[in-house]
């Protein structure tokens, strides 16, 4: 099958690239664009280990085609530290020690920088919902959900 | 010094940038191979015949192997060499591979291999318990049998006897990341990266099937997304793939399962049938309980022989049982092959008599606290003040296996925790709460636990270390443990930043390799920190030893008065840097470089006869939790968990708590949500996370308190520190237990609830409650 030229921004830089008509937005980042922050945990959109944010929507990138990113703004784990510092959701998961193996890490600091851009001061409810999408073997979830508040109450006290 | 202090993760820069390497996210050379594997469909059945013609025909396909195109052993069995890793003649179980496909690309790979054509000549599949012990499917002969004093006697005499059966579900083990592997081909041999948990092993596995020996196959693991058993043999499939690929092709080969063939291929924890008889007298003292362990094993050994092991070793769970006996039935079934799981058998054994314990008091009308509490063997001297309920504190106690329990500290750890939990109001509170609510129930228990701490086959309990120290005074460390996510490799390297008195950032961390410390035992039985962080200690402390006797020479003082502290070297009156201590080393021609070497000291243990020290000590706790259930629909939830736990001298605070609240999730997940599904072909029905439900963020306790016990173990382990990666995992029979409570609560009939207790098995059990049969 023939491939498709798809251009598109992510993490602030244009970027174009090759793909398959068939192929999985996940599979282009980390095989095409070399961005293997996102990880593949299912390939079904039931793990969220995949998650990155396309035009500020939050999605599994392993059920968008790398083709629907054509002419749209991806933002990955990769973006959020901004010019070597990290984003406060970052430097609180280190913290609260808010991971373990780590794999579900970016997936998860991608699907709250998303909730803290819509919302800046979530409840605990509204964060474990939220993240609820989100699967973590590891940690049992609650340093999760005290690194995301704690980085809340940061972000709006530096705003 | 960085020991006892909470210093957070080592890659944690990393994991949050996204950077951390997992073995899927090395960058591969150009020619790199995708391997796949082709799987049968049946349970049980020999190979008719195969044709492979459009898998072999697939774009993108450059061979196709089955069993004869193997060179050498065709064996990927962590045990008994019963586990061929591609199918020869008989199939074993639905998801068995049959052949290896190896492609250009990954999906190539993966789609060719669902293109294979076989026939089968069907047999009769052994599935469940029932056939297996029908068909007398097992390992071994027969039953093991394990006794202590006369259970019959003392059963057949007591004014009460209760019995019950109960049957508790397998558990997927759901790492984040996939099993992967990776090889590459070396001079005389390859290179293999491998998401395990024992690089040993994949060493020694890959040798044997390229028909070389062990020195020409190097083994690396920088971390894994996660293992919990899973990877302690079940990755060896697909890192001899890689292996053997790229020995015989001269290309770099990697293999991964997708989430549903890493469902389907691997083993999970072991499902059990506990078949139970106690006979108690009026306070509910057990005088004699007999136990009958069905397990359910699958199709190869495998480890299951010492989980089978576990589960009788942890039968006594916290309590002195004078009259016991144990029989562990290892059956045979055409199912996965059941491996490792966090605990190993333990939380199978545990929750036998903690079953028992709810029961007994059920029937009797005690109170499930103060039943347990009657039973507990006695504390160990000075834990706290003896309990007069208690039974004889003078007389040598002893588990069912006849080891002595002389550190018993489970009186003293309920105690604490009934208060800091409250738990007697609420407890009242909820017996409110039921007698004013006809649909919701609530429900809360406290449970305890003792878990032993050993690899029960003793010479596993040994680990080694490699040590430089480079002459700018930086520390290179490496030892033979995997990190999996538990936050090992930080603990030892604060151990070796501790032994010369410098900040954890001299100490470089490693990723595990074989070709600098040989020989490890899998990072397993929650020994990694007490076994590696020992090896790390004796290395450092050699290498210290001799910058001590230089640096005393040099000052003309004696090396015991050469103390490293704070990055500085203080020698005899003077003072100088770490790194200039180290330079001047070298200078003096000082040898910076230094293995080491552990072996845990007291155990022995005869599996056969069921005697012996099988653990070197043990580690304690406590949870209570309180649940709610919904009696129209079955649905349940936690609301409040509290765990007292003890990790004696905690290495690293903030990591052992972290293992305490990811081990009980997980073992609440496992007697709640995580229910595994084969049909009557014995097809794994729930093999992706759409239908096999973990934990989520929602599903945490809505109030979680964790609470470190804050005395030392009394063995002398590395800075008196307990293991601490299993045993939190059985604080979740607390929940199990807050169910069946919540579920008593709904009518006179003991509930008999079974695990996993999903809405269905909860609402059954709501029902036997209330006597509807
Ligand atoms: S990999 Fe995309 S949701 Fe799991
Ligand atoms: S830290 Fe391992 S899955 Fe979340």
């Amino acid at each position: 099958m023939s491939k498709i030229h798809v251009t598109t921004k992510v993490n602030g830089d244009d970027v174009e690239f090759l793909a398959d008509p068939r192929e999985s937005l996940l599979d282009c980042l980390r095989d095409k664009l070399d961005l293997t922050g996102a990880k593949e945990g299912c390939g079904t959109g039931d793990c969220g280990a995949c998650s990155v944010s396309l035009d500020g929507t939050l999605v599994c990138s392993c059920l968008v085609l790398g083709v629907e990113a054509q002419g749209k703004t991806i933002e990955t784990v990769e973006g959020m530290a901004q010019d070597g510092d990290l984003h406060p959701l970052q430097r609180k998961f280190i913290e609260h020690a808010a991971l373990q193996c780590g794999f579900c890490t970016p997936g998860i600091l991608v699907a709250a920088k998303n909730l803290l851009e819509r919302n800046p001061d979530p409840t605990e409810t509204e964060i474990r919902y939220w993240l609820a999408g989100n699967l973590c073997r590891c940690t049992g979830y609650d340093k999760i959900v005290r690194a995301v508040q704690d980085a809340a109450a940061e972000m709006r006290g530096a705003a | 010094m960085s020991v006892a202090k909470p210093l957070p993760h080592d890659s944690g820069p990393l994991h949050v940038s996204g950077r951390a390497r997992y073995i899927d996210d090395v960058p591969l050379p150009a020619n790199t191979l995708h391997l796949a594997f082709g799987l049968a469909t049946v349970a049980h059945g020999e190979i008719a015949s195969m044709d492979l013609s459009a898998v072999r025909a697939a774009p993108g396909v450059v061979a196709v192997w089955t069993a004869e195109d193997l060179p050498f052993a065709n064996d990927v069995s962590p045990s008994v060499h019963d586990e061929p890793m591609l199918a020869t003649g008989t199939v074993h179980y639905v998801g068995q591979p049959v052949f290896l496909v190896i492609a250009e690309s990954h999906l190539q790979a993966r789609k060719a291999a669902r293109l294979g054509r076989i026939d089968y000549r069907e047999r009769p599949a052994i599935l469940t318990v029932d056939q297996a012990l029908a068909a007398d499917s097992r390992f071994e002969d027969g039953p093991v049998i394990w006794e202590k004093g006369a259970a019959e006697a003392a059963i057949a005499a007591a004014p009460h006897v209760i019995e019950g059966r109960f049957d508790m579900g397998g558990q997927e083990h759901f790492y984040l990341e996939g099993q992967a592997a990776f090889a590459l081909p070396a001079e005389g041999g390859v290179v293999v990266q491998s998401s395990t948990q024992h690089p040993t092993e994949i060493q020694h596995k890959v040798a044997e099937a390229l028909g070389l020996s062990m020195n020409a196959v190097r083994v690396e693991c920088r971390r894994m997304g996660g293992g919990f058993g899973g990877k302690e043999s079940q990755g060896n499939a697909l890192a001899v793939s890689c292996g053997l690929v790229a020995h015989l092709t001269g290309r770099p080969a990697k293999m991964r399962y997708d989430r549903d063939d890493d469902m389907v291929i691997t083993g999970k924890r072991h499902d059990f049938r506990i078949e139970y008889r106690a006979g108690v007298d009026e306070t509910g003292r057990i005088l004699g309980i007999s136990f009958r362990h069905l397990v359910r094993c699958g199709w190869s050994q495998d480890l299951s022989l010492p989980v089978a092991d576990r589960a009788m070793l942890h039968a006594d769970n916290a309590y002195l049982l004078e009259n016991v006996r144990i029989e562990s039935h290892r059956l045979k079934t055409n199912t996965q092959s059941a491996t490792a799981y966090r605990g190993f058998g333990g939380p199978q054994g545990m929750l036998g008599i903690e079953r028992a314990m709810d029961h007994i008091a059920h029937e009797l009308g005690l109170d499930p606290l103060a039943l347990r509490r009657a039973n507990y063997y006695a504390e160990a001297p000075g834990a706290s003040p003896p309990d007069p309920q208690s039974i004889s504190t003078t007389k040598k106690q002893t588990t069912p296996y006849h080891m002595e329990v002389e550190d018993f500290i489970l009186h003293a750890i309920t105690d604490r925790l009934e208060a800091a939990s409250d738990f007697a109001a609420r407890k009242a509170a909820v017996a409110t709460w039921n007698a004013g609510n006809a649909i919701l129930k609530k429900g809360i228990a406290l449970t305890p636990v003792k878990f032993g701490i050993s690899f029960t086959l003793t010479h596993l309990n040994q680990a080694g270390a490699l040590v430089h120290v480079y002459q700018d005074g930086s520390i290179h460390l490496n030892h033979g443990g995997t990190e999996m996510g538990q936050g090992l490799f930080r603990k030892v390297a604060q151990v070796a930043a501790s032994s010369f008195g410098v900040d954890i950032a001299t100490v470089a961390i490693t990723a595990t390799d074989t070709g600098k410390v040989p020989n490890t035992s899998a990072t397993a039985a929650s020994s990694g920190s007490d076994l590696n962080g020992m090896a790390v200690k004796a290395a450092c402390d050699t290498i210290r030893g001799r910058m001590a006797e230089f640096l005393a020479r040099e000052h003309q003082t004696i090396p015991a008065k050469v103390h490293f502290e704070n990055g500085r070297v203080f020698v005899g009156g003077d003072e100088i840097g770490f790194a200039e201590a180290v330079a001047r080393c070298y200078e003096g021609r000082v040898s910076l470089s230094s293995t080491g070497f552990y072996a845990t000291p007291k155990v022995s243990w005869d599996r056969k006869a069921g005697r012996g020290r099988a653990f070197y000590y043990f580690a304690y706790g406590a949870a209570v939790s309180e649940v709610v259930i919904d009696t129209l629909t079955g649905e349940n939830r936690i609301l409040r968990t509290d765990i007292l736990h003890d990790c004696g001298a905690s290495l690293n605070p903030a990591i052992d708590i972290g293992q305490i609240e990811g081990g009980f999730v997980q073992g609440a997940g496992w007697l709640t949500t995580e229910e595994l599904v084969w049909d009557d072909r014995g097809r794994l029905r729930t093999h992706a996370p759409s239908t096999y439900k973990i934990p989520a963020c929602s599903d945490r306790p809505r109030i979680f308190n964790v609470t470190l016990w804050d005395g030392e173990n009394r063995e002398e382990t590395i800075y008196r520190s307990k293991a601490v990666g299993e045993p939190p995992f059985m604080h979740g029979i607390s929940v199990f237990s807050a169910l069946g409570a919540a579920c008593a609560a709904c009518g006179p009939h003991f509930p008999d609830l079974q695990a996993p207790a999903t809405a269905e098995a909860v609402l059954a059990a709501v029902k036997r409650a209330r006597g509807a049969a």
